[in-house]
This record gives structure tokens, sequence and C-alpha cells, in this order.
């Protein structure tokens, strides 16, 4: 019979997933509009084909473990360190912020103080799944209102850590005394320090003695077994899962098998994710909304009104461009799962009554839902009203057929497209940062609004019939998608990609591209000739040293390229070179010396 | 240059190293070209036709556009070659920048001249150039005042020290008028020599190259300079 039920479950889920999700993209609300939907569909007030949601929700929500996993990868330690003030600074402004308003409004209404604090601090939360997701949805991640709305989702998990204890005190004569409070504290901190260390310390060494069993599924495994450890480890000790994840995401960001783990976890993240959407879906207790849909209603537009409007406040100092207000706004007004939690933990402590925890979960519930609905909306009529007449943020529409296509217009697409402009060659300009098109076309550039990484955009900006495809965007990861993407579809283009890295070289060149750009190369080149110049070189051997390096140096990084995954024997290749230039230098140096000297030339200050 | 018609990618299709023949072409300006650029695309058009190892094209201008040149690769393929062409405009009387660096660069002492320095004895050397002034504008009453022979002693002097036979050049003169159907007849020519080699008429004519030792204590042993 457990065969049974497991299989129906599968059944009722996946098919109603795959049903509803393209169905909703078909209709152009997105992805999580689709699992929500299926959601209410299957569940309880629905079809009815599934009736306990709560058990699926605890399950699914391992999806947001995963994403924030995956999240965690992407973020460099120094890079976290570095968005370390608008973590705790604007984040927090964001949470006790519109917790503080919400609170005092809702004993202004005559609420009762335990129950404005607990809703506030609820509500004040926002859905990490549905903000990061859709960040990730629209590619939009790298831009600076997709690092505020993960500032902000960030300080979120590490509070709901202090919120989750102090809730319970609420309770009249609240339980527990300060002794286990601090007994908890010091297992948190100890756990974060043994994630830390041990991310660090034995992770890597670890990953690599299981992908020397070169069994592909293990690895997976080890890459499951590493979040889900993880996360256990972090429930054990009452933290977020979530924010436990993150941290080991973080801390393998700069290891070698980053790529790997990320195509190994996306999946099961995707589905997992799905899964909690579904799952809110189902929660949502039509009974309550019924009973009191005017209260309901009015609860919802007013905390998403109170926190739309700390964020617009935020958005105009930070300040984030103008035209990616809105879904900065729209993504962090509305509740989320952290709500959820916080008003079981306050129910189950008689904080709250039990109806009044269901109300509230319905609010938040009722705002996850409308936060696509807003995003439709805002795509439709918001931004194109602030984009008013003076920028036309329009995505490219009309076909283009120019011979060549610069994708991303930062400060090396930038350079491309000034030389070639200068010579007559008017390419098709893409970049999808606002605030980059905004101040692009006060310079009078032509650049079109679009994600890069998109074929039917491509396919409009003329990649078809371009001869040249200039790949010059900053994120690493859009700019494989974007090459991938043009190697299957546009064959017929030569791609020129700039590369971050060695390591983004070499993904490159493995995907067959071979006009490829290591963007610092040649500047730095050019400041050691000007450090050699200084030292008493001749600025032409200053010249013709620095080429010779040059070719050296790309000659040696394509040979090293079939080695690119093993560490030890890279280093080991890339030193020998290193050698092989500096003898190879010397002993032209030597020879140069005794010529001169048997020329009977002084040895001056020449080198 | 109309920006509607954007040059053909120039980059050279892995030229091909160890050939019989082997053409040197160094033109700074080959899209302005009338002459050297026809003159090009009959020795690649002819290479396809050749068996592979008869002729290979070198384009300096295209390997080297930052006149960096790899030597090694320059000596491996003139170490193969039995006529070596050099393809080039006239430039103030002389050769374009590119192909004098080149040797500089790959007409090494010790390599090309001097002691041990016998890489290149007994080849064949062909200069293929064109003038922008005509015939008539090389004559003593004329505003270049010499017969363009009076050009030719430095290559020809080169090709003595490295111990090669200084073939009777191939020169168009006042390539900026040329006809179409002249530099068609100059092109075919040339393609039609590239593939007789060595079976010219005139070739029995030319004599031996001359012996130049450069003798060991004329410089000090490995001094690299131009031959003076």
């Amino acid at each position: 019979m457990e065969h049974g039920a497991w299989l129906t479950g599968s059944l009722i889920y996946l098919g109603a997933a795959v049903i509803a999700v393209p169905v909703a993209r078909f209709l152009g609300l997105g992805s999580i509009i689709g699992y929500l939907g299926a959601g209410i569909l299957i569940g309880p007030w629905g079809l009815k084909l599934v009736t306990r949601p709560e058990d699926m929700l605890q399950f699914a929500e391992f999806g947001v473990v995963l994403m924030l996993f995956l999240i965690g990868l992407e973020l460099e330690p120094q890079r976290l360190w570095s968005l370390r003030k608008s973590i705790f600074g604007w984040g927090s402004l964001q949470l006790f912020g519109s917790a503080l308003l919400l609170a005092f409004g809702a004993l202004a209404c005559g609420v009762d103080w335990r129950l404005a604090v607990v809703a506030a601090l609820g509500l004040a939360m926002s859905s990490t799944a549905i903000g990061l997701g859709t960040l990730a949805e629209r590619n939009v991640t790298a831009t600076t209102s997709g690092e505020a709305v993960l500032s902000v989702s960030l300080l979120q998990d590490i509070a709901a850590i202090p919120i989750l204890l102090i809730v319970p005190f609420l309770a009249a004569g609240g339980e527990g005394g300060a002794g286990p409070g601090w007994l908890d504290a010091a297992k948190a901190i100890g756990t974060i320090a043994v994630i830390i260390l041990g991310g660090r310390l034995l992770l890597r060494p670890a990953l690599r003695w299981i992908a020397k069993s070169e069994t592909p599924e293990i690895f997976t495994a080890a890459s499951l077994l590493l979040v889900v450890a993880t996360a256990a480890l972090m429930n054990a000790v009452g933290l977020s899962m979530a924010l436990g994840a993150f941290l080991a995401g973080v801390l393998l960001a700069e290891s070698e098998y980053r790529r790997e783990l990320e195509t190994d976890i996306e999946p099961f993240k995707g589905l997992l994710l799905g899964l909690f959407f579904i799952a809110v879906g189902m929660s949502i207790d039509f009974a309550v909304v019924a009973a009191q849909p005017f209260l309901i209603a009015a609860v919802v537009v007013a905390f998403l009104l109170v926190k739309a409007a700390v964020l617009w406040a935020m958005a105009r100092t930070m300040p984030i461009p103008q035209l990616e207000r809105p879904v900065f706004v729209i993504l962090l007004a509305q509740g989320g799962e952290f709500g959820f939690v916080v008003f079981q933990v306050a129910a189950n402590n008689g904080v709250i009554s039990a109806p009044v925890s269901s109300f509230l979960v319905a609010a938040v519930t009722i705002s996850m839902i409308l936060t696509p609905l807003m995003l439709f909306a805002a795509d439709r009529w918001w931004i194109p009203f602030l984009a008013g007449g003076r920028v036309e943020l329009e995505e490219l529409k009309v076909p283009q057929n120019e011979p060549v296509i610069i994708a991303g217009f930062g400060r090396y697409g930038q350079i491309v497209g000034r030389m070639l402009f200068a010579n007559g060659v008017r390419p098709t300009v893409l970049d999808h940062d606002a605030e980059q098109i905004e101040a692009m076309r006060r310079f009078g550039w032509r650049v079109y609004y679009g994600d890069a990484t998109r074929l039917d955009l491509m396919r409009t900006a003329g990649a078809d019939k371009a001869r040249v495809i200039v790949v010059a965007i900053d994120d690493i990861e859009q700019s494989i998608d974007c090459v991938k993407m043009i190697r299957s579809n546009f064959a017929n283009a030569t791609i020129v990609a700039r590369a971050r890295n060695v390591q983004h070289y070499y993904e490159l060149h493995e995907l067959g591209v071979r006009l490829i750009e290591r963007e610092t190369l040649d500047s730095a080149l050019m400041s050691a000739r000007s450090a050699l110049e200084q030292l008493g070189w001749q600025p032409h051997q200053a010249r013709n040293l620095a080429l010779r390096f040059r070719r050296h140096n790309v000659e040696q990084l394509a040979a090293l390229a079939p080695h690119r995954a093993d560490e030890a024997r890279l280093i080991a290749a890339a030193r020998q070179g290193r050698q092989q230039l500096e003898e190879l230098f010397a002993i032209e140096r030597q020879q140069a010396a005794e010529r001169q000297a048997r020329a009977g030339w002084s040895g001056g200050a020449d080198p | 240059m109309a920006s509607t018609d954007p040059p053909a990618a120039a980059v050279d299709p892995a030229p091909s190293a160890g050939a019989e023949v082997l053409v040197i072409v160094a033109h700074p300006e080959l899209e302005q070209s009338r002459a050297n650029r026809r003159l090009l695309q009959a020795a690649r058009a002819l290479q396809g036709k050749l068996a592979p190892g008869r002729l290979a094209v070198r384009d300096l201008y295209a390997l080297y556009p930052d006149y960096l040149i790899d030597v090694g690769a320059e000596q491996a393929a003139l170490a193969a070659a039995r006529l070596v062409v050099w393809q080039q405009p006239v430039r103030w009387y002389g050769m374009p920048p590119l192909l004098k660096l080149w040797l500089d660069d790959v007409l090494a002492f010790g390599w090309a001249y001097g002691p041990d320095g016998h890489a290149l004895r007994g080849k064949d050397l062909w200069l293929v150039a064109s003038t922008g002034g005509p015939e008539d504008s090389y004559r003593p009453d004329s505003y270049n005042r010499y017969f363009f022979d009076a050009f030719l002693p430095p290559y020809e002097q080169t090709a003595a020290l490295c111990g090669m036979r200084f073939l009777p050049p191939l020169v168009l003169h006042g390539a900026h008028k040329a006809s179409h159907a002249d530099l068609a007849a100059h092109a075919a020519i040339y393609a039609q020599k590239l593939a007789d080699y060595p079976d010219w008429p005139e070739i029995d004519a030319v004599e031996d190259c001359i012996e130049c030792a450069v003798p060991s204590s004329a410089r000090p042993t490995d001094r690299v300079v131009e031959p003076a």
C-alpha cells in the first residue's frame, strides 16, 4: 500500500506541475504562479486529490534550502563580505522598520499587543523562495536590485533565529529562563564555527577524493548529502536550515567543483521548489478566507502597502535604479514562509490563538499568490510608466540584421562597440541592466534591453544572420549560457568572447570558442611595459618582451586546456612554463651582455 | 573603405610549413592593393590545385599584425623550401618594413650566413615586386632618376651572402594604373612560374651563386647585427 500512496502522490504532483506550469508560462505569468495554481487545483479546496498539505510543505521546504546553497555557491566570501553593510544595514531597516510600522498600525486598530508584535514580525518577512526564484528566472540576480533583494533575504534568514527564540516569551508567563537561551546561543555559534571550519578545511579534499572515484551519481549523492547534513546540523541546534546551506555554498564558491555541484543540485532545487509552491497553493484555508473576506483583504492590502512604502523609501535612498524599483518592492513586500513558522510557533506557545494563526497564514499565502500577478502588472504598466518617454525599455522586438551583435555593454563591450562604430560597423547591442542602458542612451547609444541568454531575443537581434557575436557579459555563468545557446542555435556566427579569468577562459575554450581574450591581460602587460621602461629598459625592447611574454602565455594556456580539471598537473605545468620563459629571457640577457662586453661597449644602466 | 563591404576575414587558414616553393607575401595595406592582392589570390588558388608540400604561402602582415615574428616557424618553412619568393610592393625603393624585420629576425647570423650559417645555401630567391611609378619613371631623365635595376643590389647581395641564387625578378610597373587585363595577365604569369619551377626557360642562364663566406674574424663571434 505504501508503494501505491507514493506512486499516486508523484502522479498527482508531477501531473499537476507538468500541466499548470507550461500553461502559466504560455500566458506570460511565470512558472511560480503555475505551481501555485496547480497547488490550489489539487488541494483540499480544489479537486481534493491531496488532503494533508502540511506534510508536503515541510518536505518541499528543502527546495528553499537547496536554492540558498546554490545562491551561496555564486557568492565568493569576499563578495559576501562586501555585502555586509547592505545585509545588516538595509536588511535590518526593512525588517524592523516594516515590523515597527505594522505593529503600531495594529495597536492603533486596537489589537492586543502580543498579537500585534507577532503579526508584525511574521508579516515583515518576505518569501526567499519567490524573491530569489523570480530573480533567477528573470536573470537579474547580478543587478543592483538583485543584490538588494539577496541582502534583505539573508538578513531575514539570520533574524529569524532570534525572532523564533523570542516569540515564545511573549506568552503570558513564558516558560524558559535565561540559562537554556545562553546554551542555545553557544550551540548555535559552535555549529556555525564547525560549518565554516569544516567547509574551509575538510570539504574540498573530501570532494576531491569523491570525484576521484569517477562515479557521477556518487558525486551527486555527495552534493546532496553535503546540503542535507548542513541543514540537519543547523536544524538540530534550532538554526535556519537555509542559512546553513547558504554558508556551505559560500565556502565552496571558490572550489574547482563549484560548477559540478551546481549542475548536480540544480534539478533537485527546481523540482523541490516547485513542490514548495504547490504546497503553498494547497495550504490556503479557503474557509478562513470565506469567513472574513473583507477583513483578510484589508489586512493583505494594508501590510503590503506598509512594506512597500518602507521598501520604496529604501530604493530611493540606496539608490536602486528607478526602473528596477518596482521589482525590488514587489518581491520583498509579500509575506513569506518564515511568517508561517513564526505564526505556528506563536500558536503552539499560546501567544496567539489557532484561528488567528490560520488567518495570518492565509494572508501571507494570498500575498504570495498576488506577487507574480503584481509583477506581471508591473511589467505591463508600472515599469513602462516609470520609463516614460525618456528611455524606451521595451525589449527588442523589431528584427535586426547587423553583421555584429554585442551581448553585454559594460566596460568591456563599450570599447568593442566604440571601435566598431568608429569604423562604420553598427553592431546590435544588448544589455539587461536597466541602469547601464539608461546611462548609455544618455550618451547617444542605441542599446536594446534584453537578456542575451534567451534564444528568442537573440533571434530577433539577428543572430542567425550575424557573422560575429561578441559575448562581453561580465557574469561568467550568463556568458557561458549565452555561448552555449549561440553554439547550438547559430553555428554560422563566430563568437568573440571576453573571459573574466582563466577558468572562464577554459570553459569557453571547451565550448569551442577560439577568439577569447582575458579581460585584464593586455592592460596588465602595458603596465608591465611601463614598469620596465621606468627601470631603464628601452621602450621598444619592453614592447618586444611584453609581446613575447604574451605569446608564450597564450600558447601555454591553450596547451594546458586539456588538463584544466587536474589542479595539481595544472600548477606543475604552469610552473614549468614560467621557468622556461624565465630561462629563455635569462639566456638572452646573458648573450646580450656578452655581446656588449666583446664589442667593448660600456655596460651602463642598460639591462 | 566602404563600410558596407567589410573586408573578408584575413586570417590565414593554417599557413602550411614545409613546401618546396615558399611564397612570402608582405603588403602593409593589402585591402588597398591592386596587384599584390591579385597575386596573392593567384598563389592561394594554385596552392589548392598542387600536391601538398609543393607550395606554401605566408602572408606576413596577416600572420604577424603585431610585428612579433615567430622565428622558429619561419626558419622551418625556409629550411624546407627550394625556392623562396618575396612578393611585395616596392616602398621607398625597398621592401615593406615587416619584410625587413623578417630579414633581421629570421636570417640570423650563424643560421643564414656567417660561420655555420648554411641553412639557405643552394636555394633560389625570386623577387616579385610591383611599383607605383610607371616603367619610364625609372630613367635618369625622369623623377625616379635611376633604372629600376639600380635598386636591386641589396636584394641580390642578401641572397649572395646566404649562398642563394638570385633569379630574375618579376616586376609590375605602374601598378596603380594597370588595367584589369594587364593585372590578370601578370597574375597568370606569376602562377605559371610558381607551378613550373624549376622548369623555367631562363633559369639555365642564371649563374650559380657566388660564395661569400664571412670570415669569423670579421666580427665578434655571436654579434647579431645586420650584415654590413
